[in-house]
Order: structure tokens, then sequence, then C-alpha cells
């Protein structure tokens, strides 16, 4: 079965992949940065009893969810430019490359689905803590910023790190608009040379392991971090 | 927002783009639902093996399930679409290449369906692992076999409790189905695609996608709701009986 494999294609492309795992995990960072920021945002929004935050929050929520990743990253694709040529004029919208309407996608997209994550976290926090916040004297913010959301993250790190996993074996699709993060590199390269089998069976490999070593670190994590019960 | 260009005759196969759309839609539709029964079918059997006390059985589940949920589904798709011709025997390879039909569909059920069955195995084995160890006790301690201890008393239970995460796993395999399109199925996102290189209507035409994708997703809710209210064991915490 691998009479005839070329490992001397991978060696040679490895610096052309290894510039591309930088990009993917980059966006992958980025990524997991804004979509948790964001979707902490919008947890709260959901939380709140005030229906003009939870409504508009919980529609978009649902919205992104039931939207398939590819789709959304096409609709950001085609409006970050259009939004960039409102916002500043210039009708070429230069300086907005693909990469950034990828990010926008991602982080909105992964937004929708950390905002369940953290209300769930939230949700776990004993509602003696927001009351005894409250009884102390703590205004919303005070409450929400020190008490509720430090231990609501505290519990949430392992679903969160999880949910960055999966987001990088995500972000791989962004070879639908041609960007080269490291799949997009492998497939370059396994078009180029011709080598299919070897480049798409390698790729494999390198998202397998990264992937494994990943969540068995979460698993680790998850197990020290849980609180005796 | 114009969508009289869906009367338009399309740019070529006859028809209109609307006649596109509902191609897309069939094309969504069918590879989902083919590649749920393999991913229902593997699932379970793999989320069962990993309740056993088989330790062999056990032990090559998780494999699998480690191996498949740990790959992107792109370089699934990917796999089953250009390796494996390549590294099956010669003659099928030949055949896979050559002879069979429709290769991009096969190959995209088969990719969605083995990935969604790693997926699947996690619910069913948790579902299983959440009933009570003494269910299984009394059964086996009233003589039942193991095999009918699964078959009379754990899976009846089981599969009651995994319906709301299998739902929320039948509705990912229809979004999922639109990673098809990177190996040329014309689901409903590659021809929304298609449409907008063809008419400049993008926003009408996405849209109208993400209306059909948000439908789909209301429609599988209400009906697993219906499913899951004919199905509900009494007693549970939200059943409320």
């Amino acid at each position: 079965m691998f009479a005839g494999f070329d490992f001397d294609v991978i060696q040679r492309a490895l610096p052309y992949l290894g510039q591309g795992m930088l990009f993917s995990l980059g966006l992958t960072a980025l990524a997991m940065i804004g979509g948790i920021v964001l979707g902490t945002v919008l947890a709260l929004m959901r939380l709140s009893a005030n229906p003009l935050l939870n409504i508009p929050a919980g529609g978009y929520v649902n919205l992104l969810r039931s939207t398939p990743l590819i789709l959304v990253i096409f609709w950001f694709y085609f409006l970050v430019p259009l939004a960039v040529k409102q916002l500043t004029g210039d009708s070429y919208a230069q300086g907005i490359g693909p990469f950034y309407s990828a990010l926008i996608a991602f982080t909105l997209f992964e937004a929708a689905y950390y905002c369940e994550i953290i209300r769930a976290g939230i949700q776990s926090v004993p509602a003696g803590q927001v009351n005894a916040a409250y009884a102390l004297g703590l205004n919303y913010w005070q409450a929400t910023g020190t008490v509720v959301l430090p231990q609501a993250f505290r519990n949430m790190v392992p679903i969160l790190l999880t949910q960055g996993i999966i987001l990088f074996q995500d972000t791989s699709l962004v070879y639908v608009v041609g960007l080269t993060d490291f799949m997009g590199a492998a497939s370059k390269v396994a078009q180029r040379d011709g080598r299919l089998v070897e480049m798409y069976l390698f790729a494999a490999v390198i998202y397998f392991i990264l992937c494994f070593l990943a969540s068995l670190f979460v698993k680790r994590l998850q197990a020290r971090i849980t609180p005796p019960r | 927002m114009d969508f009289s260009f869906l009367s338009q005759p399309a740019f070529s196969g006859g028809g209109t783009y609307l006649d596109w759309v509902f191609v897309g839609i069939k094309w969504t539709v069918l590879v989902s639902l083919c590649a749920w029964v393999i991913a229902f079918t593997v699932g379970s059997v793999l989320g069962v093996l990993r309740t056993t006390p088989l330790r062999w059985a056990n032990g090559l589940a998780s494999a699998y399930v480690e191996l498949f949920r740990n790959i992107p589904l792109l370089v699934h798709m990917f796999i089953w679409y250009f390796v494996m011709p390549e590294i099956v025997p010669s003659a099928l390879g030949t055949w896979m290449k050559q002879g069979m039909p429709m290769p991009e569909f096969w190959s995209a059920v088969f990719a969605l369906g083995f990935y969604t069955a790693s997926r699947v195995a996690e619910q069913v084995r948790s579902g299983i692992q959440s009933i009570p160890k003494g269910q299984t006790n009394a059964a086996l301690a009233t003589g039942l076999t193991l095999p009918q201890t699964y078959r009379h008393v754990l899976l009846p239970m089981g599969y009651r409790i995994v319906i709301p995460p299998l739902t929320s796993e039948f509705l990912t395999i229809f979004k999922n189905s639109s990673v098809a399109l990177t190996i040329g199925v014309l689901e409903l996102t590659a021809q929304a695609r298609t449409i907008s290189e063809y008419t400049f209507r993008t926003f009408e035409i996405f849209t109208l996608a993400t209306v059909v994708y948000v439908l789909i997703t209301l429609l599988v809710t209400v009906a697993m709701q219906v499913v899951e209210k004919r199905l509900r064991v009494p007693g549970y915490i939200g059943t409320g009986k």
C-alpha cells in the first residue's frame, strides 16, 4: 500500500506547510479570543430580563447555529468588503484581504457557540452567590465581573478549550475562499506535485496528533480543576 | 432585494435559477439522510461496544472515536474522494475512478457518515452510561444474558434518553453536508455560490439559502419534539409525569 509513497514530497513542502500551520493556529487563537469576548456579551444579553437585549441575542445565536459555517464564510467574504466600502468610502476596500473576512466570519460564528457554553456556565453558578453579592451592595457590573464570571469561567475552561479544538478543525474550511492555512497549503502542494495521497494522509496525521494531544491535555486539566464535591 | 432573477432561465442546463436552488436542496437532503443512516447504525454499534465489558471491543470503539473526531471533516472528504481509490486494491480503485456512479456523492456520504458516527457513538455511550448501574445488575440477576439485558433493558431506555443530543447531531449533519461542495457535490451552498457568480444577486441568493437551512432546522426540531413526546419515559425530570 505504501509502495510508491513519496515521503520526499512532504519533506520538501515542510516550510510551506509550517507557514500554513502558523496561519491556522493564528486564526484559531484570534477567533477564539474574539469569540469568547463576544460570546460573553451575548450570554449576558441572553440572560438579561430586558427583552430588548435577550430577544436580539437569542435570535442571533439561533440564526448562526442553524447556518452552515461554509455559508457564513461565503457571507462575510461577500459582506466585509461591502461594509468597508461603506465605512471608508474606498471603493476597492484596500487592505481588507480574505484573511479579515475569514477572521470576522469565524469570530461571529464561534461567538454563537461560545455564547451557549458561557450561558450554561453562568447558570451553573449558585443563585446564592448573586444574591449575596447584591446584599453586600455590589451593583450588576461588580457582581457579574467579580463574583459570577470568575466562577463561571473557572468551571468552563475545559469546554471552552474543547470548543477551541473544534474551531481549529473548522479553520480548515477557509480552503473554500482560497486561503493558505495548513489544509490549504497541503492541498496546493498536493495539486502542484500530483501527490494527493501523501499530502492528504499527512494532513490527516498532523491534525490527528495535534487535536488528540490537545484533547488529552483538556481531559487532564478537567480532572485537576474540577472542584471536589 | 429583488428575487425576480430566480424565475429567469439559468445559464446552463435548461430550467430556471429556482430549479438550481431545488437541485441544491435535493442534494443537501440526500447527502444528509444517507450519511445519517451510516452515522446512526455505525455510531450505535460503536457506542454500545464502548459500554460492554469486552475489553477488545471497547478499545476498538474508543480508537475509532478518537481517530475520527480528531480529524477535520474537510480532510475526511478529501481522503474518501482523492485518496481511497489510490490505496485500495487497484481493480477496485479503477472501478471507483471510472465505473462508480456519482463518485462525489458517495464519497461525501461515506465521509460525513463515518465522521458523524464517532459523534453519535459518544452520545449513545453517555446515554447508556447514564442508566443506573442497578438496572444492569438487576437484569443480570433475573437471569437475562448480557445481550438480552441490552435488548430489553439498556437500549430501550438509552435511546430515549439520547433523543435530544441525537437531534442536534442530526441537525449538524445537515449543516456539515455543505462541506461536500469541496469535492463537487452540488448541494445548497454550492448552488447558492454558483448562482451568485452567474447573477451577482449574492445578497438575495445567500439570504434564500440561509432561510432554507433555518427552515430545515425548524422542521427537524418540531418533528423531533413530537417523537420525544411520544417516547418519553414517565418519572424522569423533564417529562412532567
